[in-house]
């Protein structure tokens, strides 16, 4: 999967065997460095099959990639993925009972599984999902007898014959349309939103509350929880993420500012307050510092395909939790361990509250998050190593083996290493996904979509 | 015990913490962050998880504070006083003509009743995204 350990091979990207090489295949996105604040990405996400590549932006744009289907006599290389759609998801608001401006960001997207020709997805803002109904039209009816082709009415005694209309070929249309709006539902920010496995009902979280709505009715929802204190000066945690198990439609888990996850069941009771499994890995508390609950956040919670484990993502490391045990993670990756001695820094400019996404291979087997400097990691569970690559328009030919990268946390800096602090905090990966069946990974920078596979011979 | 020292006094920095500091960046350099932080800011509470911590992110939607606020409703979330007040500030910030008070003068009033098509429309352009190939606005 990855080099082997030689730590030459390590650093020039030499693999052997079953090792993975990850290259560049495209770059989607204006390259002036002048970005416009719509333009910053905000989500990324595959449909089911991998055919589709949604993007979403903080101007509510959303943009769907489609991709090509293979040349088979041309295998080089997997099909690229083009522009399919775009639509304006989501429009700034004004809450006028608050006096204040709802933005217009694209928190999240969701696919549905397609059940018909058309493709559905969720998007959501702050405050409300919308779901977008997107669909092709390849065929138009001709041969009216009341109207013309440009539609003008033809004068019905000017009529002598009659013909039927008939359906004929067009060049290919791709229409999105919003099917159903759920609004009003949220007081604090959406957080998330996750579809359930009976493709029936969804989730939806906040800071403080979860509320699951049925596809077909916007005008009310049921909440399932609700931690807000009846003292507000109780406070001491938020939800930060919140998904449905893949196979078990009872199972929902949400993570918290203080580095915990509840896994509830509704069939326990109608409101989950309770939880049933509580996943906290306990601390040292000799190693406790003004740093520790901001930096044990939980930013993103993703269940395995499998619905065995589920990874979470703080702001130093990856974990992964076995669903069957609740008192610390199986497995722990650092992400860039390098940064806690820079936590000052970080907590003044406001670096320390991002929100990395983390994601996991179809097979379960790798999993991605990003980093600063434009740096993501995958590591192996299997193998137990880890890469850090770039998404750089430095290494933008096709086919080109990225070159695996690494930052020197002190004393001497190799050559080609990168010192701490030379790293570009404004370039953050936070959002990635990887394609439910192949190894093809989506990289969202603050303006750019790198899409990058595996080498094929 | 050089930690003792350290926490009676966070915003000294005496030659002996100094050097304590430097220690200690080997053991525990989360401490040494902590330290460096509580030397600038001396005023910062103890817990960051506090409740009125928590609700300044409420407000704002993410953890973005660097400064505590006790009440609820000081915030550095921009506050607008009413909707013709947010129509002023966004026209200000598009460098546009700024939105009529009233109808347009030139338009028949009472004459017909309008249909959405007659509204001005509250977004005054949408640009396509760069990743779909949209134009430099």
């Amino acid at each position: 999967m990855f080099p082997k350990l030689s730590l030459r091979s390590m650093f020039h990207g030499a693999g052997g065997g079953n090792d993975i090489q990850w290259c560049f295949s495209q770059v989607k996105g204006a390259v002036d460095d002048d970005v416009a604040e719509a333009d910053i990405i905000s989500t990324v996400e595959f449909n089911h099959s991998g055919e589709l590549l949604a993007t979403g932006d903080k101007g509510g744009r959303v943009v769907i990639f489609q991709q090509e289907q293979e040349n088979k006599i041309q295998s080089h290389s997997r099909g690229e993925y083009n522009v399919y759609s775009t639509f304006q998801s989501h429009e700034p608001e004004f809450d006028y009972l608050k006096s204040l401006e709802i933005e217009e960001k694209i928190n999240k997207i969701r696919w549905l599984p397609q059940k018909n020709a058309a493709q559905f997805l969720l998007s959501t803002n702050d405050k409300t999902i919308k779901l977008w109904k997107i669909s092709e039209r390849d065929k138009r009816p001709e041969g009216y007898n009341l109207k013309e082709e440009d539609g003008r009415y033809r004068d019905p005694t000017t009529v002598t014959t009659l013909r039927v209309p008939v359906f004929r070929p067009m060049d290919l249309m791709v229409e999105a349309s919003p099917r159903r709006i759920f609004a009003n539902a949220h007081t604090y920010h959406i957080n998330s939103i996750s579809i359930n496995s009976d493709y029936e009902t969804y989730l939806s979280a906040d800071d403080l509350r979860i509320n699951l709505w049925h596809l077909e009715i916007t005008d009310r929802s049921f909440n399932i929880v609700d931690i807000k204190p009846a003292n507000m000066e109780e406070l001491t945690e938020v939800i930060t993420a919140a998904e449905f198990h893949p196979n078990s439609c009872n199972t929902f888990v949400y993570s918290s500012s203080k580095g915990t996850i509840r896994l509830c069941d509704m069939r326990a009771s109608a409101l989950c307050d309770r939880h049933s499994k509580l996943f906290e890995e306990p601390e040292d508390p000799s190693n406790r510092s003004f740093f520790s609950e901001i930096i044990s956040s939980i930013s993103d919670v993703k269940f395995s395909h499998s619905g065995r484990y589920m990874m979470t993502r703080d702001y130093l490391s990856v974990k992964i939790w076995d669903l069957n045990m609740e008192n610390r993670p199986v497995e722990t990756y650092q992400v860039h361990e390098y940064l806690r001695s820079k936590l000052c820094s970080l907590y003044e400019n406001d670096c320390i509250f991002d929100k990395f996404e983390c994601c996991w291979n179809g097979s379960d087997s790798v999993v991605m998050t990003g980093s600063y400097n434009n740096f993501f990691r995958m590591f192996d569970r299997n193998t137990k190593r880890d890469i850090t690559l770039e998404a750089s328009r430095e290494n933008n030919k096709p086919r080109t083996v990225l070159k695996p990268r690494k930052v020197c946390a002190s004393g001497k800096r190799k050559k080609d290493e990168i010192s701490v602090d030379s790293l570009d905090f404004n370039k953050k990966i936070l959002h990635t996904a990887w394609h439910p069946k192949e190894n093809i990974i989506a990289v969202a920078t603050t303006n750019n979509l790198y899409i990058f596979q595996d080498k094929v011979n | 015990m050089s930690q003792k020292q350290e926490e009676e006094n966070p915003a000294e920095e005496t030659g002996e913490e100094k050097q304590d500091t430097q220690e200690k960046e080997g053991i525990l350099p989360e401490r040494a962050e902590e330290a460096k932080l509580k030397a600038k800011y001396p005023s910062l509470g103890q817990k960051p998880g506090g409740s009125d911590f928590l609700m300044k992110r409420l407000q704002k939607g993410n953890y973005k504070s660097l400064h505590w606020s006790v009440l609820l409703c000081v915030d550095e979330m921009q506050k607008y006083f009413d909707s013709g007040d947010y129509n002023m500030a966004k026209a200000k910030m598009k460098n546009k003509q700024l939105p009529s008070a009233g109808p347009d003068k030139n338009l028949v009033t009472g004459d017909h009743i309008p249909t959405p098509q007659d509204l001005p429309q509250r977004k005054s352009s949408l640009v396509t995204s760069k990743l779909a190939g949209g134009q430099v606005e």
